[in-house]
């Protein structure tokens, strides 16, 4: 979707305001809105690309004004209601009503293993042959879905060169919405920064995108 | 910009002795938020209270920047190690430990005298957590992930990073599933340092490519 999140080449939202010796939180209820993201998720309702879809659709000016664990709470809280683990009574009451629903708490002693799982979004190689490879020429598709894609607005319509093939992984856009896995391959696509951003580019920037073959085609 | 100062004012006032909630001072609408929900997911069953104890104990005090460190410095001092984790970098930084939640699958990218490797995700704020930990706020806010990719040599100066016209600048926007974490080029004047010694000089925003690692006097 063309959100506000798509924020590559933006003008207008001022320095980059690095903190000295900036603490891993500043304060604790983001700890605890990590935690609470993080074990509701390993409840297996949701995957990563529907947290973000949901994030992606907050209103714009509140995107712009939360912070990332405000961004999170948002999320979790959405999440948890559309995917009938709590209700929205329950939420606004802060008070549990009716019968528990029949999933299984992550137990502490399973923190680290699921915290440590090695295979995430990676399928297997086997299952979709390569479109592109290192040194096609490619231009990114000039598409503007309202759901759920991991193409950014700025590379649209761009002419780069596949740099290399990372392999087969799951396309974001299908995942986010019906939740299913459909396998294609990602690439690092090299993009000259004139081409993305006209002649005040640096001659001699780059951009690498991730992308997948279904944003893709022969240039 | 407004949305920008808003963002400063509530990541950036970490003074606790001022924090709501601390001392007596009444408790901010989030904070409210977050407690009303903790407890009612604990009272369904759908979270156990120590399980979230563990997961902030794991990256507030475990996984963080000097994993990430341990990786660059292992590069410098061994030939070998620096192949295979430039082949394979997800493996080769499996062999530390350094495993998991987004770092699945990892890419490192190697900074040289000719070309610098930069890190942005402009979509969120995708970032290599078993090696460098959370991200912290600059990565996550709209003024980097705007300009990363269309003023990089603006920004890299912002964190005073000056280079020159003949130096590549390659900046890498964590668009997938894929992480990278920047190999910066090693400092001058550490050839008598151990490898302990070096990771001690590994920034986290070196391994971002926003800065260079200093030499150990700075």
């Amino acid at each position: 979707m063309n959100g506000v999140h798509d924020m590559g080449g933006m003008h207008g939202m001022g320095p980059v305001d690095a903190e000295p010796n900036e603490p891993v939180f500043h304060h604790d209820w983001e700890k605890r809105v990590l935690a609470i993201a993080l074990a509701t998720g390993f409840l297996k309702r949701w995957n990563i690309d529907m947290g973000r879809y949901t994030i992606e659709q907050m209103a714009p000016a509140e995107y712009l004004r939360a912070t990332y664990y405000e961004k999170w709470l948002y999320r979790t809280e959405r999440l948890l209601v559309e995917r009938g683990l709590l209700t929205k009574d329950e939420l606004a009451s802060g008070r549990p009503n009716g019968r528990p629903p029949a999933v299984r708490a992550l137990p502490p002693a399973d923190v680290q293993t699921a915290l440590r799982g090695r295979r995430a979004a990676r399928m297997d190689d086997r299952l979709k042959a390569p479109t592109f490879k290192a040194g096609d020429r490619v231009r990114a598709r000039n598409f503007h879905p309202s759901h759920h894609t991991r193409l950014p607005r700025y590379a649209r319509g761009k002419v780069g060169v596949i740099d290399r093939d990372h392999g087969v992984f799951i396309l974001p856009d299908e995942h986010a919405t019906s939740g299913t896995k459909v396998p294609s391959h990602c690439y690092a696509v090299r993009f000259e920064g004139r081409e993305l951003w006209g002649p005040d580019a640096g001659p001699r920037d780059a951009i690498y995108i991730d992308l997948f073959d279904e944003y893709l085609e022969p240039a | 910009m407004s949305g920008h100062d808003h963002e400063h004012d509530h990541e950036h006032d970490h003074d606790h002795d001022h924090e709501p909630g601390v001392h007596g001072a009444p408790l901010t609408d989030t904070q409210l938020r977050v407690r009303a929900l903790e407890s009612l997911l604990v009272d369904k069953g759908l979270v156990d209270p120590k399980a979230l104890d563990a997961l902030i104990d794991t990256y507030e005090t475990k996984v963080g920047p000097r994993n990430g460190a341990r990786v660059v410095a292992k590069a410098w001092v061994d030939p070998a190690y620096k192949q295979r984790l430039l082949a394979d970098s997800t493996e080769a930084i499996a062999e530390l430990g350094y495993i998991g939640r987004q770092g699945e699958d990892m890419v490192v990218l190697e900074n040289t005298p000719k070309v610098h490797n930069m890190v942005v995700c402009t979509l969120c704020s995708c970032y290599p957590w078993p090696v460098l930990g959370l991200p912290p706020v600059w990565y996550k806010s709209a003024p980097y992930r705007a300009r990363a990719v269309i003023d990089p040599r603006g920004v890299l100066r912002e964190f005073g990073v000056s280079l020159g016209d003949d130096v590549e600048v390659r900046v890498w926007d964590s668009t997938a599933e894929l992480r990278y974490l920047v190999l910066p080029e090693r400092p001058a004047g550490t050839d008598g340092l151990s490898e302990d010694e070096l990771a001690a000089l590994v920034t986290r925003d070196a391994m971002i490519g926003v800065a260079k690692v200093p030499g150990p006097r700075g």
